[in-house]
């Protein structure tokens, strides 16, 4: 038993939910009682989906259970069948229809469909949400695809060639309430579009079955997402030869190295090397003087494992942080994770509690965080900056601009994501020049006036700021010629330089200051 | 008594399960905590409901229940005894811990009462275990608040005293707004269970009279009647006449002249009544069709049809108490069309075919109504919007009217003319 407050990852059917339910023609029945039907929120509130997920739940209720669960099965499914009409049909059980053991997969089987139908087994007590996306998305190519991978020769990656086309790849990976998914493919497509490269499936998001039964056209697979895709590449490269690209295209870095990957699998010259250094903005803004203000700031990161690795190395080689902590809630990916640590000398935090990340990250005093919705929460209570890389999603994570985080754009969009949380450079510079300064106590003040309540100290301030006729201090007397320096100093610092005088004055038991007092404050405070 | 249209139905429903009751029920009772004994499911469910997502360390958790605890390789008594402990010892300030049942947990038949009364001994005087089951499989939605209070009425003291007591969670300000008006109509011992502190609960006994402030808890009932306390019999407090009715009820049981309550209430009444104006421009003679989930639901089509002049195409309910809900049933108009359970496919085919002006149904369904062009308002809303009482009536009737207005803003301009 685990005390859990608040969890990174739902249960497995939810994955097998979000492939169904990024799919089309295919419908999921689900053995599973009525509070289960919560998930549909997830993606009709948090990713705003116009369209109800193709999930039939069989709501089975405690009366039932005396009685006979198996036949409360079967009506669904062929109500589902009758009315949905899918071309391929899912069946499984959540939690609790697994402990029944009415074996849902196998009843559907017995009953004569036409269709094919993929029995889903997601144990709900030992696996979670990214386990059965996976799973699902493996178990439906295996059925659609396991009689046509008996036939086949295996493909050869560079068959393009003597077929006379164009490379073909699948890009796989992608479902809802995944990270920015539907915009990386948007990216990579156009990516791969630029150096002549076609796309045949992107999969499961927007495919059907009939697209997944014409995967084995593409030359080579992309595998978009190892917490989704890693299996189904594996299998497809298993049973029909197909070479897949591990790369994750995201970063500066790694969308070359991705590019460069591709075309090695496909034996297809690269062109255009040196055009692809200025395909984003990253590099250059990153190299702008402003950005100086960016070297060695200290970042900790955490998220989903695909997108934690790739976030430490853009923090480390494409902006220049320093990355003081590296975690994942993805046990799958936790040997990748490890690794990535390693290389930055530091230990990877794998784990499911969000409070022992909280704890970690107050431990690491970052400067900036990189984490899910939940460490954004925890930053906010330490007072640090954090912008958002990874699921568990979040209605904000789905924004209504085009935002990918994979290729060029997706550079972009994490150069602005993560460095605009930051204080700007110059406008960092300042800000610590002047933070003694009224203006920056309590929160920056408005331009429309000083309304904002203030101690009696500012009040002061302010006044003597207005009226340049500064006389005395305490016992302090400005003398004509300190008067007339401090009306040299700039007005915006001058109140600042004015305070500091006079502590040093008074610490020094000076009874006046002149020019030359301000001076010497000036070279004492620094 | 209103002839109304009963009908039942079966199939696939798309309700919440009790768990969810937990999200208002913890606000209620800032000393209490609500362990769920369940699955991942459990707990991705109520974070889900709960606003999204929960970013502070919530009054609520899940022991999840592992292969282990199911193999019968772990005792599950003694796992929950350590996550009991694990728990106390980091929120030592809790006064009552709920244990709450779950699907899973009523399958595998987890004794959480044997539980309960273990952790009792251990930890008297430090805090106090109840338990009750939040199960889909059992319960639907608010019937969670049900069990919760259920479980709670053996631990209430006994006394003879007169008073009125306030039954079911309602907002904090409009539990004192309607104390006032009990004090100012002469009822002056009014409380409320549940109580804001879970340490705090009403003392009840054979003078006690029960107002059910909510329509959804016949166990509570039940319990409370068995105590000795009189049921009043009433419609509940949504809406102006249905809040009168129920204060009227009230001052009846404890032999209040009419009059004076009519003294005390005829400036609110008229107040509220115009202040619904404006939203009954927008309501009246449209068509509304409610699906199965609050329980509110008769008490909400009551309201939107007598004092907003809605038309009533079908009324939802997840399941129909007919001793509790009868004084509203008399308030509908006759041949109402009143669906008790749900097959939810069969009920959409119904609301494409009726064409109505607004839904009211659960967040799963909502955004893909409007996709379809029809205007939907969340049942949820309802369990987390102050809506009782007559000072509220104006707001409730606007949580309606703003769809629609929103729709007529949207489309009477179209973006395209620009």
């Amino acid at each position: 038993m685990e005390l859990t407050l608040w969890t990174y990852e739902g249960p497995p059917h939810v994955g097998a939910m979000r492939v169904a339910s990024s799919m089309k023609d295919i419908h999921y029945v689900l053995h599973a009682p009525q509070g289960d039907t919560y998930a549909d929120l997830l993606f009709t509130m948090i990713e705003r989906r116009g369209k109800r997920p193709p999930v039939t739940y069989t709501t089975f209720q405690a009366r039932d259970l005396g009685g006979d669960t198996a036949e409360l099965v079967k009506r669904n499914i062929t109500e589902a069948v009758e009315r949905f009409k899918p071309k391929t049909l899912l069946v499984g059980e959540s939690c609790t229809a697994e402990l029944i053991q009415d074996q849902p997969g196998a009843l559907a089987k017995g009953m004569g469909f036409d269709i094919p139908i993929v029995n889903l087994e997601l144990p709900a007590y030992s696996k979670k949400e990214n386990w059965g996306a996976s799973e699902t998305f493996y178990q439906i190519i295996r059925t659609l695809l396991k009689d046509k991978a008996n036939e086949i020769d295996k493909i050869d990656p560079q068959r393009w060639k003597s077929l006379g086309r164009r490379p073909k790849v699948n890009i796989l990976g992608p479902t809802l309430l995944g990270f920015r998914c539907r915009d990386d493919v948007i990216e990579i497509q156009r990516i791969l579009s630029e150096q002549g490269i076609d796309t045949n499936v992107v999969a499961p998001l927007g495919s059907s079955p009939d697209d997944i039964a014409r995967l084995t056209d593409a030359d080579i697979n992309i595998c978009l997402y190892h917490e989704i895709a890693e299996t189904s590449c594996d299998w497809l490269k298993r049973n029909c030869g197909m070479e897949y690209t591990t790369t994750i295209p995201i970063g500066i870095k790694n969308t070359i190295n991705f590019i460069n990957e591709v075309h090695e699998k496909l034996d297809l010259p690269l062109t255009n090397q040196e055009e692809l250094e200025h395909k984003s903005k990253l590099p250059w803004y990153s190299k702008s003087v402003d950005s100086n203000y960016l070297t060695g700031k200290r970042v900790f990161i955490f998220g989903d494992g695909t997108h934690a690795i790739a976030a430490a190395k853009i923090a480390k080689d494409e902006l220049g942080f320093e990355v003081v902590g590296l975690g994942t809630y993805s046990r799958e990916m936790a040997r990748q994770v490890r690794a990535a640590a390693k290389d930055l000398n530091i230990e990877a935090l794998i784990t499911n509690s969000y409070l022992e990340v909280e704890d970690a990250m107050k431990k690491a005093s970052p400067e900036l965080v990189l984490g899910t919705q939940m460490e954004r929460h925890s930053a906010k209570r330490l007072g640090i900056p954090c912008s958002v890389i990874s699921t568990p999603m979040h209605v904000q994570d789905v924004p209504a601009r085009y935002s990918p985080q994979m290729g060029w754009e997706g550079a972009n969009v994490i150069f602005d994501d993560w460095v605009h949380p930051l204080m700007m450079g110059l406008e960092e510079h300042l800000i610590d020049m002047f933070k003694h300064d009224f203006e920056f106590v309590d929160g920056h003040q408005s331009h429309l006036g000083h309304t904002a309540t203030k101690g009696p100290e500012n009040k002061e301030d302010q006044q003597t700021r207005s009226n340049i006729d500064i006389q005395k201090k305490g016992n302090v007397i400005w003398t004509d010629s300190g008067r007339a320096e401090l009306t040299k100093v700039p007005f915006f610092v001058r109140g600042k330089v004015k305070s500091n005088t006079e502590k040093y004055a008074l610490s020094k038991g000076l009874p006046e200051i002149s020019d030359e007092t301000l001076y010497d404050a000036k070279a004492y405070f620094g | 008594m209103s002839k109304v249209d009963l009908n039942k139905e079966t199939g696939p429903r798309e309700v919440f399960c009790g768990l969810t009751s937990i999200v208002w029920l913890h606000r209620r009772m800032p000393d209490a905590f609500f362990l769920v004994v369940g699955s991942r499911t459990c707990a991705h469910l109520i974070q889900s409901a709960a606003g999204v997502m929960i970013f502070a360390e919530p009054r609520f958790g899940t022991a999840i229940l592992e292969e282990k605890d199911l193999a019968g390789l772990a005792d599950a008594h003694e796992e929950l005894d350590r996550v009991v402990n694990d728990l106390i010892s980091r929120r030592p300030e809790i006064k009552t811990l709920f244990l709450v049942g779950s699907c899973p947990s009523e399958v595998i038949k987890l004794d959480l009462a044997t539980v309960a009364e273990k952790l009792n001994s251990r930890f008297l005087g430090q805090v106090r275990f109840v338990n009750y089951s939040g199960s889909g499989i059992e319960t639907t939605f608010t019937q969670g608040e049900d069990g919760a209070l259920k479980a709670l009425v053996p631990l209430m003291e006994s006394t003879d005293d007169d008073k009125l007591l306030l039954v079911g969670t309602l907002a904090n300000n409009v539990e004192d707004r309607f104390k006032k008006i009990f004090n100012n109509i002469g009822i002056t011992n009014v409380e409320s269970f549940p109580p804001r502190q879970s340490t705090e609960l009403p003392k009840i006994g054979k003078n006690t009279k029960v107002l059910l402030a909510q329509p959804y808890l016949s166990d509570t009932v039940r319990d409370l009647k068995h105590r000795g306390c009189e049921i009043i019999q009433a419609p509940f407090p949504l809406g102006v006449e249905g809040s009168t009715k129920w204060v009227l009820a009230a001052a009846a049981a404890f032999k209040i002249n009419e009059l004076k309550v009519h003294e005390v209430i005829a400036p609110l009444a008229k107040r509220a009544r115009q202040a619904i104006e404006k939203h009954k421009e927008i309501l009246r003679g449209k068509k509304l069709f409610l699906l199965p989930e609050s329980q509110l639901e008769i008490s909400l089509a009551r309201f939107l049809h007598n004092e907003c002049e809605m038309e009533l195409i079908e009324v939802g309910t997840p399941y129909l108490n007919r001793d509790l809900m009868e004084e509203e049933l008399n308030l509908l108009p006759d041949d109402t069309k009143i669906v008790e359970g749900q097959h939810v496919e069969k009920q959409l085919d119904r609301v494409r075919a009726s064409n109505p002006d607004l839904v009211v149904c659960g967040m799963g369904l909502a955004n893909p109504l409007e996709a379809e062009g029809i205007s939907t308002k969340w049942s949820i809303e309802m369990v987390f919007s102050p809506i009782h009482g007559i000072d509220q009536a104006a707001d409730l009737a606007g949580l309606f009217s703003r769809p629609l207005t929103r729709n007529q803003i949207l489309t009477s301009k179209s973006l395209a003319t620009h």
